[in-house]
């Protein structure tokens, strides 16, 4: 099956010099969710301001739904919709008017049922009269929203969708990118926030520097790059490791009580058994054993420090 | 074409006037109002006749095309540097819309408005000087075409402006005086020769000379010098928005 989004070496060069997106290639399969994290300045909103046509992009770059964004910018635009970063909303609207603006602009009759409905999804139906200067900050990203999917978009792209929300609208936001999966809908999100890669995403692209550093499943990626942490809780507490288990990569916590032992989980062997033969041997008593699994944002930030 | 949007930015902006009623539509009516009175009523009961035409009833096309000028300029750079301010454009810019189809959205809406002022003002007018207007579809395309052009101009002006400051630069330092000096009020052969000959300059003159040609018949100069100005005027803006456009000119990186 072709990718919904398709992007081959894509560079963009601001007119003050700054290389935002250097020779990025990057396939986006329909129906998933593909988070992209980044630094700020990495190139994410460069990236999805290119395929949105907010930028001059060359022909043959950037190819939506089978249509290049350059050549073919009305049939790619269709089926894409925005939100940006920024809360931006014409404050003196109502909310049902700005949302049938937006559905008008993308070539669609008007539909009070489906918009009233997109309201109520997105609890926005109380507020349908209000000014949207009249709604808190929360209410905005919702209508930003509605407004994205005001044409029923193929392919949704959110710009950081729960920067400076409170926990539960970011759950919400969640439940509406479930949502939108559940009915097919490809959406591209950067985020900041690895724990929302983490919770939502089926795939995660790494951007720096306008480079594109893996695009890789979530789930494959942790289990690729990610390192295990075995913790072995002693009975009787240790003042020193003992010289016998120097070459294992021990951690005594300062109660000594835990070692913490950090392996790859890549590795042939990772000598989780001799230690504990090891330790055996050294009359060290074992209470019990975790393993856990190093977080996304750890693998983040040693891909990105490089 | 995508008719949907030129209808729902069109839609989108007439709804700002009347949202802004007051600011929009009875601002310019109580304006133009009191030049009636102060020069229609007051000066113009001391003032001779022009071509033999009372001086209120001279001033009448100048006046609408004072304000119509200055209405259509900033209903329609408001418009397009609004959304800019706000960061809205967006939406407009990623949307499958051609840029012929934004103009006809934003230009349409913003002449309309000034046209709808340009014929509240005419009917103010009645209510204080005898308004007789010998070529009334002439007068009707001309306003329209005026308002037009104008608006495109202020299109132009809107996308080029970093700030409010710079939005208001046009209007104020060059709009206006352009306006004033192009006979609204006078006829140029009122003027010494050399300022005759330097006025033909200001190319203001052949909107307002035409609009004056017809209401009375008889103008500063010919109607046909009247509408090649206007007509060159919207052809020149048009190739500008064309190019602003193709270029992505402060509105696409």
């Amino acid at each position: 099956m072709s990718p919904i989004i398709s992007i081959k070496n894509l560079t963009k060069t601001y007119e003050n010099g700054f290389k935002a997106l250097d020779d990025l290639s990057l396939e986006i399969e329909e129906g998933e969710i593909l988070a992209l994290l980044g630094p700020n300045g990495a190139g994410k909103t460069t990236l999805i301001s290119a395929v949105c046509g907010l930028l001059s992009v060359p022909k043959n770059k950037i190819i939506v739904g089978g249509f290049d964004v350059a050549k073919d910018y009305r049939n790619s635009r269709s089926l894409i919709g925005l939100v940006p970063q920024e809360i931006t909303i014409e404050p003196f609207e109502t909310v049902k008017n700005a949302v049938s603006f937006t559905r008008g602009l993308f070539g669609k009759p008007a539909d009070t049922v489906f918009i009233e409905q997109l309201l109520k999804d997105l609890s926005l139906y109380d507020k349908r009269d209000h000014k949207n200067m009249m709604l808190s900050g929360g209410m905005k990203r919702r209508v930003m929203i509605a407004k994205a999917l005001s044409h029923k978009p193929k392919v949704l792209f959110l710009d950081e969708p729960t920067a400076g929300v409170d926990v539960d609208l970011r759950k919400d936001m969640w439940d509406v990118v479930a949502r939108l999966r559940m009915s097919g809908v490809t959406v591209i999100l950067t985020t900041h926030y690895i724990e929302e890669a983490e919770e939502i995403a089926d795939r995660i692209g790494v951007i720096n520097k306008g480079k594109l550093l893996l695009v890789e499943g979530k789930n494959e990626l942790m289990q690729r790059m990610g390192s295990k942490n075995l913790t072995i809780e002693l009975r009787k507490p240790v003042s020193k490791i003992p010289a016998s288990l120097s070459n294992y990569k021990l951690e005594l916590s300062n109660d000594g009580m835990r070692l913490n032992y950090l392996y790859d989980v890549r590795a042939q062997k990772t000598g989780i058994i001799d230690l504990l033969l090891e330790l055996k041997k050294a009359s060290f008593k074992i209470r019990d054993l975790q393993t856990s699994q190093s977080s996304l944002e750890e693998i983040f930030v040693n891909l990105v420090k490089d | 074409m995508n008719l949907f949007a030129i209808i729902a930015i069109y839609k989108f902006e007439m709804a700002r006037t009347f949202r802004t009623l007051l600011q929009s539509i009875v601002s310019p009516v109580i304006s133009t109002a009191l030049y009636f009175v102060v020069f229609g009523s007051a000066i113009g009961s001391r003032m001779e006749q022009i071509e033999n035409i009372e001086y209120g009833s001279f001033i009448v096309p100048g006046l609408i095309m004072l304000t119509v000028l200055m209405q259509s300029v900033s209903n329609a750079s408001f418009a397009i540097y609004f959304p800019k301010f706000l960061g809205t454009i967006y939406e407009v810019l990623s949307a499958p819309v051609s840029y012929i189809e934004i103009i006809v959205g934003f230009v349409g809406a913003a002449a309309t408005k000034s046209f709808i002022i340009g014929i509240i003002i005419l009917m103010t007018a009645t209510l204080f000087v005898d308004v007789q207007i010998k070529y009334p579809l002439i007068m009707l395309c001309f306003l329209a075409m005026t308002c037009i052009s104008f608006s495109l101009f202020g299109f132009i002006l809107g996308i080029w402006a970093k700030d409010f400051e710079q939005l208001n630069l046009v209007p104020m330092l060059i709009l206006t005086p352009l306006v004033f000096l192009g006979g609204s009020f006078y006829s140029i052969e009122m003027l010494p020769p050399v300022w005759q000959q330097i006025t033909l300059f200001n190319p203001v003159v052949y909107l307002i000379s035409g609009l004056r040609w017809s209401f009375f018949g008889t103008a500063d100069v010919s109607i046909h010098y009247s509408l090649f100005a206007i007509g060159l005027f919207t052809i020149i803006c048009i190739t500008i928005i064309a190019w602003i456009f193709q270029s992505g000119y402060r509105l696409r990186d």
